[in-house]
């Protein structure tokens, strides 16, 4: 990689040498943007603290704190460049600010590899060219890529592709762009608002946004009631936390 | 070779919501049922309350011949059809009645007699051009006693209108009388719920809670309904939702006299030279079968029965079973469930926990539940509120034209509204029509290479009106209620695939115009049976699956009562 020119200067400190170091760079400065440098240590998980290489990609057991990989570890069905691209375009669509933290560190990123595991390689494929479209839509009309474009740009950016109106003209999306973009939009919230079993939520960003009341197996009257009466306490765990499901697997 | 299995007295093709309830009277009777089964056996343990599963992701299933099978559609024969979407249909015991709405409605007696009441009000010219439509062979009266029986076998909870003539103003006042309330209290209702209530009450509407196969207390030794939240397109955990693989097949099995194969991929129909079926030809792995029966019932949801029919060729049918009127296909509609309003209000409904079956219903603009004079179509829709959110379709909310549904700016918006809007859910009379068709796709196949089904379907006037004349009434109720934002979906156009499909088998007493006659047997095959709303002419304005289990058992006891004629 190594391009000179960048128009960010928040985002000219970005290393292109490798994915992991990227993308745990954004992680990084994104936690430092919320709260400052002296706040951030508190925000940082547990789990993250002193954790960059002993994780490993296991779904199973998932929880809080446990065996997920960290953010900002390396993909496995994207290379470090597709890595970079594809972060910068997650923390635009759910950034973090002073309302919590964002995609990117609740882990979106590492729930959309997951799923590519799943999927397959139509939908590798599809994340691919997608995202070498969107760089070079960026370069034809923004004159860099996007990850070196302000956020402003970047954005607007987006709009083009999740309107369509980035389809067409030698850029490489596959039918309208906005396909591509909805794919994105799709999972990266569920990877911010699913069941963190799957590895993403992390430190149940996306539930506490929102205020979701959490996973329950019974929901009496009277939790309603308190929930009405906003007097409901959240319960913030995986449904795989739940005794009758705690075997493992998805069935 | 086929291996040739010792012959039965019936098989049933499908263990799901209308052939997993027919087993029991068949198998009470002292009749030897086997079971034919695309799926598998689920229990509670695969029903983990987990969003990305149910909801984005194809479920537990081993087997997803559903999948495989599905339809491609297109609006007329003048354009070509595609293969979109995905399937919501399922294969399993109990099929897609495991994690159904289990919303339970019996048909209004109207549905039975669209024609002939429209002329006698309105005049016969109000028929929309080119509708097939038919009374049905008999009326509300005759499904009675059979809805009061599946709704005490399977368990439905609800608030009864008219028993015995007796209006009770609490249910529906305009159902039809029943001999009996419903076996279990209605599902509770939230704090939201009761404000769309007391909104309708306030236009002079007359709310009342749904009907629905869910227990809403203990009931034949099953938990009550847990409200956890995760019911659309989810199995239950506790058991409270009453599939038949819960309720009917275990009482079934327990008379021996009923055996279920599993992963059992039906083929083909066998039939003999007098044009009787003989058995059924199916795949388990890559061991091929045929299982002869005395009496085959089929028992797919529609597009699969009318497939397997037009699969099914011989001398005696050369254009498919049962089909040498050209009836297989035809009268073809799917409920128009689209055209949907919703709203956003200025405080928090408090609709994260719930089920799409708790809710509240408004029926006084369905059917003929109102005067059409002054309108330009008939029929109407029964409108529906529910308490149903999960985190990850909340926050994919629309956003109500207030800004891009992405970035800061819509992380604001989420916070403040995630639980602020609501979608209504409104089913509308779909009429049948001349050009409204399935056959054979001519090209795409399934897995095994057998053609799918094609849909070639589109809603017509009649619908587009109703949906249209329903979004007003949506929104006025909504903004009764306070809402400070109402958006409106298309009318509807192309039929595509659905989850409420009927006909392509319909019920009637002319030949010519009906492929089963008024016990849902063939009239060209008399040992055969069709169980399912493909048999249905009308659609009414509400759920299908009750009233296909309530004309499933009613077939089975007439066979049972007629078992020497039927059998040959």
């Amino acid at each position: 990689m190594g391009h000179g020119m960048t128009k960010n200067p928040r985002k000219k400190s970005h290393p292109s040498d490798g994915s992991e170091q990227t993308a745990s760079k954004i992680t990084r400065r994104d936690l430092l943007k919320a709260a400052g440098a002296a706040g951030a240590a508190a925000l940082i998980p547990t789990s993250l603290k002193g954790a960059s290489s002993a994780a490993s990609p296991i779904l199973d057991g998932a929880m809080r704190g446990s065996a997920a990989m960290p953010p900002g570890a390396p993909l496995m069905n994207l290379t470090a460049r597709e890595t970079e691209i594809l972060a910068a375009m997650v923390d635009r669509l759910i950034p973090s600010d002073e309302l919590g933290i964002g995609a990117l560190e609740a882990d979106a990123l590492g729930y959309i590899d997951r799923t590519l595991s799943e999927l397959g390689p139509d939908s590798v494929e599809s994340y691919r060219t997608g995202l070498a479209a969107l760089d070079r839509y960026s370069e034809y009309t923004r004159g860099a890529r996007f990850i070196e474009l302000s956020e402003r740009d970047q954005d607007s950016a987006l709009i083009d592709v999740q309107t369509g109106g980035a389809s067409g003209a030698g850029v490489g999306f596959v039918g309208s762009s906005g396909s591509f973009f909805n794919m994105v939009k799709s999972h990266t919230w569920q990877g911010t608002f699913g069941d963190p079993h799957y590895g993403g939520n992390r430190e149940f960003a996306g539930w506490d946004l929102i205020d979701y009341p959490g996973v329950r197996m019974r929901v009496t009257e009277e939790d309603q009631e308190q929930l009405e009466a906003e007097e409901l306490e959240p319960e913030r765990r995986s449904a795989y936390e739940l005794a009758m499901f705690r075997t493992g697997r998805p069935r | 070779m086929p291996r040739q299995l010792r012959s039965t007295d019936v098989v049933i093709v499908g263990m799901g919501a209308a052939g997993g309830v027919a087993v029991l009277p068949l198998a009470e009777a002292g009749l030897d049922v086997v079971g034919l089964e695309a799926g598998t056996w689920l229990d509670q343990r695969d029903f983990a309350p987990d969003e990305i599963r149910n909801n984005y992701r194809d479920w537990p299933m081993l087997v997803k011949k559903c999948e495989n099978e599905r339809p491609t559609s297109r609006a007329t024969s003048a354009t070509n059809a595609n293969r979109v979407g995905g399937h919501p249909m399922m294969n399993a015991v109990g099929g897609t009645a495991v994690h159904y709405w289990a919303q339970s409605w019996r048909l209004n007696p109207w549905d039975f007699q669209v024609v002939s009441e429209t002329a006698r009000r309105y005049g016969r010219s109000r028929i929309p051009a080119n509708s097939t439509v038919e009374d049905w062979p008999f009326g509300y009266d005759e499904l009675e006693p059979y809805y009061d029986r599946v709704e005490r076998e399977i368990g439905v909870s609800g608030q009864a209108g008219n028993v015995g003539g007796n209006l009770d103003l609490k249910g529906n006042r305009f159902e039809g009388p029943r001999k009996r309330p419903y076996p279990m209290p209605a599902l509770r209702w939230t704090g939201f719920l009761e404000t769309m209530a007391d909104a309708a009450h306030s236009l002079g509407w007359h709310p009342f809670p749904g009907p629905a196969a869910i227990n809403s207390e203990r009931y034949d030794g099953r938990a009550g309904c847990a409200y956890h939240g995760f019911c659309s397109k989810g199995g239950c955990p506790v058991n409270a939702k009453n599939s038949p693989h819960l309720t009917t097949i275990p009482k079934a099995l327990d008379t021996g006299n009923l055996r279920i194969v599993t992963q059992a991929h039906v083929t083909t129909l066998q039939m003999d030279g007098e044009g009787r079926v003989t058995g059924v030809n199916y795949v388990v792995g890559n061991e091929e079968y045929f299982q002869p029966a005395k009496v085959v019932l089929l028992a797919c949801y529609t597009y699969e029965n009318v497939r397997l029919l037009l699969l099914s060729r011989s001398s005696a049918y050369p254009d498919g079973l049962s089909n040498n009127h050209g009836q297989v296909g035809r009268h073809y509609f799917s409920h128009h469930q689209g055209a949907a309003v919703s709203a956003l209000f200025p405080f928090d409904l408090k609709s994260w926990y719930g089920l799409p079956a708790q809710g509240v219903a408004i029926d006084d603009w369905a059917d003929d539940n109102f005067d059409h004079v002054g309108h330009d179509f008939i029929g109407g829709g029964n409108l529906w509120v529910m308490s149903d959110r999960r985190p990850i379709s909340a926050a994919s909310m629309s956003t109500y034209g207030n800004g891009r549904n992405w970035g800061s700016g819509w992380k604001r918006f989420i916070r403040e509204n995630a639980d602020r809007s609501h979608s209504s859910y409104i089913q509308k009379t779909t009429l049948p029509y001349e050009d409204n068709y399935l056959d054979l796709d001519p090209t795409v196949t399934d897995e095994l290479g057998l053609p799918v089904i094609r849909i070639t379907a589109q809603f017509k006037q009649n619908e587009r009106a109703i949906a249209e004349f329903t979004q007003n009434r949506m929104e006025e109720w909504y903004r009764e209620a306070g809402a400070i934002e109402v958006v409106r979906g298309g009318l509807g156009n192309s039929m595509g695939i659905s989850t409420h499909a009927y006909g392509g088998t319909r019920m009637g007493h002319d030949p010519g115009t009906n492929v089963v006659n008024p016990w849902s047997f063939s009239h060209e095959a008399p040992n055969l049976g069709i169980l399912g709303a493909s048999v249905m002419g009308t659609s009414g304005a509400r759920n299908p699956t009750l009233t296909s289990q309530a004309l499933a058992w009613r077939s089975a006891a007439h066979l049972v009562e007629n078992w020497e004629d039927v059998s040959g």
